[in-house]
């Protein structure tokens, strides 16, 4: 793991010098901003019963959609469009210490953007000049929640990007698998096929996939080991896929 | 760090070895049944046309591709289940030479020296040293996507050499230079006899024939033939050809020339000129210099000679010779299909 922190600075150092990382930032900040100000008018017109802070991370999928494979989609697919990956590779480093300095390197952006909206509830705090409208518990949880979340999604987005030389299509596949993980266990848990009395362990587990529903529970302060689980051996079996998916592609070339 | 010191101090005397090496592409085998060994300090040149196997062979010895089987050793080490070890041994320049696009020159070195294992306070003294042995000081600031094409190349001889591998390879170092640019990276190589072991791969003939101790024809992923310039010539040719110009009687010419070496013949006589001189090509088999023969015996004879010169078949000609064998040798038993055409190895 000698070469991790070597990768790791190189890949933060690609990513500032990468125009999609200042694209997403500037389009996730723009919509945070609108978001956090479509939530105060809300809360100027009615008084309502949640913390604004709840309200603010029901919309987090939104910029997970754009965000996360702007972010990862460079990755590998451009390294192995250059043939960079040919000359990283042969030297004496492993395929694990370049997908997790890879990885790392996304997340650490990832989260620092998502750190950057604190300021917007800073703001609130400083020019509200009322401490309740600052409720930290609920701040506490959906971050947690983004920190938890952000490792599969992050992950999700560099194994797109070691399965293609195209960055757009690495990009594309991202987002799909994204959409089918976040919407896709709601679109399945509604159905009505699955109401059946035998089909209910299956129901069961599928409600309990579904990541919209975390995102409550972190907000409201419950903090599940299962979900915690969930997306840490997520992250990790998708890593994994990864590093097989880079090595794989050399097999078959 | 100690033990990579200590495996660089211990670099056995056969630096690659090779044996029996296969690789297929699905249907495609692109590299069958190789096997050679590189010596220590010695450059050893591929040589081969397009889709031989040249690249596939070089990426098996890096350890970036798996072999289907065979073995490969890199200093005593197996490239197969000693990966990360060997690497440490290999510089590695590839087709094409791909870099980063949008980092400085330096700092492309440092990362390169730094994933290499290189100490920082060594690694620093050793980039400027680099720098200046592959001519690229001015250039250390420069962003390597707006670099030249020579420039380019230069980057990658200097991160081929930056970490002192005792193996270095290099797929086509000297492809898209300009003549000048060619002698630099020539005396680069040239540079590294005795202490590295070099493989280069060149379309470039009289670059390998310049450069290298041994030369290594690879077609369809076989060794066709190998030995140093002069020694190949040998064998695949096996005669001497003297181009002459001369006067005298043309039909009893032939016949003269067997008194003076028996294994002597006319290869062609060419168009006489207007003042009786005629240009003619003569093959011998004989392994020693016939020129002082010729040029006192065929006077006596009653020939008038104003021109005799001995013609070396240049390294082309061999590669020529060598690779068309190769091909002719498996018409008999394999038709030449038109699916059957090389492709050029996948890009990665």
């Amino acid at each position: 793991m000698r070469h991790y922190f070597t990768i790791l600075s190189h890949e933060v150092r690609t990513l500032l010098y990468s125009s999609s990382t200042y694209i997403a930032a500037v389009l996730f900040l723009g919509v945070m901003g609108f978001v956090f100000a479509g939530i105060l008018e809300l809360y100027a017109k009615a008084p309502q019963e949640t913390s604004p802070a709840v309200v603010f991370f029901q919309l987090f999928w939104f910029p997970v959609f754009f965000m996360v494979p702007l972010l990862t989609m460079k990755s590998f697919a451009e390294e192995r469009r250059l043939g960079t990956l040919e000359t990283l590779l042969t030297a004496p480093v492993s395929t694990t210490e370049v997908v997790l300095g890879k990885f790392s390197a996304a997340y650490l952006f990832y989260m620092l953007l998502w750190g950057s909206t604190l300021g917007f509830h800073y703001l609130l705090k400083v020019y509200a000049r009322d401490a309740r409208f600052l409720d930290p518990a609920p701040l506490i949880g959906g971050y947690l929640f983004i920190a938890l979340s952000g490792l599969l999604f992050i992950a999700l987005g560099i194994l797109a990007s070691a399965l293609t030389r195209n960055q757009a299509v690495a990009g594309i596949l991202c987002f799909t698998c994204l959409l089918g993980l976040i919407g896709g266990f709601s679109y399945l848990g509604e159905l009505s096929a699955l109401n059946a009395e035998g089909l209910q362990p299956i129901k069961n587990a599928v409600e309990s996939l579904r990541i919209p529903a975390h995102m409550e529970d972190f907000t409201h302060g419950v903090i599940d080991t299962r979900q915690v689980f969930f997306y840490f051996t997520g992250a990790i079996l998708t890593l994994l896929l990864s590093i097989l998916g880079v090595e794989a592609k050399i097999l078959n070339s | 760090m100690l033990r990579a010191i200590d495996c660089m101090t211990e670099i056995p005397d056969i630096t690659i070895e090779v044996s029996h090496l296969v690789k297929t592409y699905g249907s495609l085998t692109a590299v069958d049944d190789l096997s050679f060994t590189v010596k220590r300090g010695e450059i050893v040149g591929l040589l081969g046309p397009n889709g031989a196997g040249k690249s596939t062979t070089m990426r098996i010895l890096t350890g970036y591709l798996p072999a289907n089987s065979g073995s490969v050793k890199i200093c005593g080490l197996p490239v197969a289940s000693q990966a990360e070890a060997t690497k440490r041994h290999i510089g590695y320049m590839p087709e094409n030479n791909p870099l980063p696009e949008d980092m400085r020159v330096s700092e492309y070195l440092w990362f390169r020296g730094r994933l290499k294992e290189m100490p920082r306070a060594k690694l620093r003294a050793r980039i400027d040293e680099v720098l200046e042995l592959c001519d690229l000081k001015r250039n250390r600031h420069r962003i390597l996507g707006r670099l030249s094409k020579g420039n380019k190349q230069r980057v990658g001889i200097a991160e081929a050499i930056l970490a002192e591998p005792a193996v270095i390879i290099m797929d086509e170092p000297t492809i898209g230079l300009d003549p000048h640019q060619i002698i630099i990276v020539r005396d680069l190589i040239a540079s590294l006899r005795g202490r590295m072991s070099v493989i280069i791969s060149s379309h470039i003939l009289p670059e390998i024939e310049a450069t290298c101790d041994r030369v290594l024809i690879i077609n369809g992923g076989r060794i066709v033939a190998q030995g140093s310039p002069a020694e190949l010539r040998r064998e695949i040719f096996g005669h001497t050809s003297y181009r002459i110009e001369f006067a005298g009687h043309n039909a009893a010419f032939a016949a003269h020339l067997t008194t003076i070496d028996a294994s002597l013949s006319v290869a062609t006589v060419g168009d006489c000129s207007s003042d009786g001189f005629c240009v003619a090509t003569l093959v011998t088999t004989a392994p020693e210099d016939l020129g002082e023969k010729l040029l006192q015996k065929l006077p006596a004879g009653g020939y008038r000679l104003r021109a005799l010169h001995r013609t070396q078949p240049s390294l082309e000609d061999v590669f020529l010779a060598a690779t068309r064998r190769s091909w002719d040798a498996r018409l008999p038993d394999q038709k030449v299909s038109p699916g059957d055409q090389r492709q050029p190895l996948p890009k990665i």
